[in-house]
């Protein structure tokens, strides 16, 4: 617990107070209510990818292999998993905005600020359903690292956490906007620093949408283990 | 009770034939024994038949039901003991058992009244309250064993349940198992390197090398047919003396792993 939060806090402490500056000189207002939005996104993308990710060890050495076994259907084990997931994520996120709001974060409005829980909760879905169908086509441990460097970490930079949407290099902006967690970015700051670049209906209907096919896709890959 | 008929499978990634045409039969009842060096298909026979992993090739039935079409009707049948500890570390015994129960959908009360008997009858009763990762290896095995009869399957599977335990832990283990099938009339169905055990527990056992059956009858017979006076050589004298190179495959890449990574 303590280990999963001390790289947002980081991020959250070195690039906050570190280009804080630069943003500010630059007219992008104060850093530290611009980013920490997207660093409880952060938090929630690891811990939702690697939650559902733990399966390719559970299956074999843990718990998993028994609810395998059980009269019970696949779709609800993936299901109940993802939740269970999810709602660790969600903790997660909403620590680390506990911690954001010690270094110095005000979120703008109480009451949109309960409405970023929704958002988070949907991110923390979307990612652990994405965790949870790529470990159910994995063998072992070795695509692991392959995962952080070439899906979490350009989940988590190309998605606007980091800086604006807006006058972006026209191929960043593509990807940005094909990048789910952008919109659940984007979402939580409509919620908590109460500017967006999309509008927050566009955003939940994305998540959703995602979601959704994430699920989908999850449970099939996911009915399909063989342990 | 167990009906086997030209089982098959082959692996698609290695082209590996890790079970080739096997055929054998386990009377209801029965305490049968799966023998075979290491890699020779035991533990793949085990997860075909649980439903785990679905045959090239072949049928097979668990009290009359296939495992492929039927899986549901055939899980409810079964009780597991996995290779790999599949206990829930961060639950206590009771909880451990309790999660199974539902699982199963044992009545709440029945339930109960089960989980109560099942650790008196493995000793852990007084421990119930205990995290499992506070448990030793035995007790997490005998955990196990309590937890797959739950839910009163008529077909008991253990994958070499008896590994890395010492004699003592061992022998407390088959006599449980060896209790249950005279009194409940349970039909166990084991796999095991240990010789004497088998020598010892199976009524019946079968010898599998290189994913065919070699030999199959009850002990006795198959030390007389190898002319020998134990169990050991009469296996030696089937499966030769050969030793077998397993090469490293994803499972232990991934046992190595766990051990270093695991976060629990």
């Amino acid at each position: 617990m303590v280990g999963s939060l001390g790289q947002p806090l980081l991020f959250l402490l070195a690039l906050g107070y570190g280009f804080g500056p630069v943003f500010k000189k630059a007219g992008g207002g104060n850093y530290i209510e611009f980013l920490a939005p997207g660093i409880v996104a952060m938090a929630i993308l690891f811990t939702s990818v690697f939650s559902g990710i733990e399966i390719i060890w559970d299956r074999q050495f843990g718990f998993l292999k028994e609810t395998l076994v059980a009269p019970v259907s696949r779709l609800q084990i993936m299901i109940g998993r993802t939740l269970g997931g999810a709602t660790v994520a969600l903790l997660q996120g909403i620590i680390v905005l506990v911690l954001a709001i010690i270094a110095g974060f005000r979120p703008t409005h109480l009451g949109l600020a309960a409405l970023s829980l929704v958002f988070m909760f949907c991110t923390a879905l979307l990612f652990t359903a994405l965790g949870t169908a790529i470990a159910s086509v994995l063998e072992d441990m070795q695509g692991f690292q392959l995962i952080i460097n070439f899906l979490v970490m350009p989940l988590f930079f190309l998605s606007g956490a980091l800086f604006p949407l807006e006058g972006l290099p026209k191929a960043i902006g593509m990807v940005a906007r094909a990048n789910p967690l952008t919109y659940g970015v984007d979402g939580l700051r409509g919620t908590l620093a109460g500017f967006s670049h999309f509008s927050l209906g566009l955003d939940f209907i994305i998540l959703l949408a995602v979601v959704s096919l994430f699920m989908i896709i999850g449970s099939y890959l996911f009915s399909k283990i063989q342990a | 009770m167990i009906e086997v008929t030209n089982l098959t499978k082959k692996f698609k990634d290695n082209d590996l034939l890790a079970v080739d045409g096997i055929s054998f039969s386990v009377k209801a009842g029965e305490v049968f024994a799966f023998l075979g060096p290491n890699g020779a298909g035991k533990s793949t026979t085990i997860k075909m038949l649980t439903t785990l992993l679905e045959p090239t090739g072949g049928q097979m039935r668990i009290g009359g039901k296939d495992p492929v079409e039927e899986q549901d009707e055939v899980r409810k049948l079964f009780g597991i003991v996995f290779q790999d500890p599949s206990l829930d570390d961060e639950l206590t015994a009771w909880e451990n058992m309790e999660f199974h129960g539902v699982l199963y959908r044992v009545p709440k009360k029945l339930r109960r009244e089960r989980i109560e008997e099942l650790l008196k009858f493995v000793e852990l009763w007084e421990r119930k309250d205990d995290l499992v990762k506070n448990f030793s290896g035995g007790m997490k095995r005998r955990l196990e064993i309590a937890r797959g009869l739950l839910h009163h399957p008529r077909v008991f599977f253990l994958d070499e349940p008896t590994l890395g335990l010492d004699p003592q832990t061992r022998n407390h283990i088959w006599s449980y198992i060896k209790e249950l099938n005279k009194k409940e009339g349970i039909t166990v169905f084991f796999s095991t390197h240990y010789m004497e055990e088998a020598d010892r527990v199976a009524d019946r056992l079968a010898v599998i090398d290189h994913g065919k059956i070699v030999a199959e009858g009850t002990p006795q017979e198959l030390k007389d047919r190898a002319g020998v006076a134990s169990l050991e050589d009469a296996f030696i004298a089937l499966t030769g003396k050969e030793i077998r190179e397993e090469s490293a495959g994803s499972l232990d890449r991934l046992r190595n792993g766990a051990k270093m990574w695991r976060r629990r």
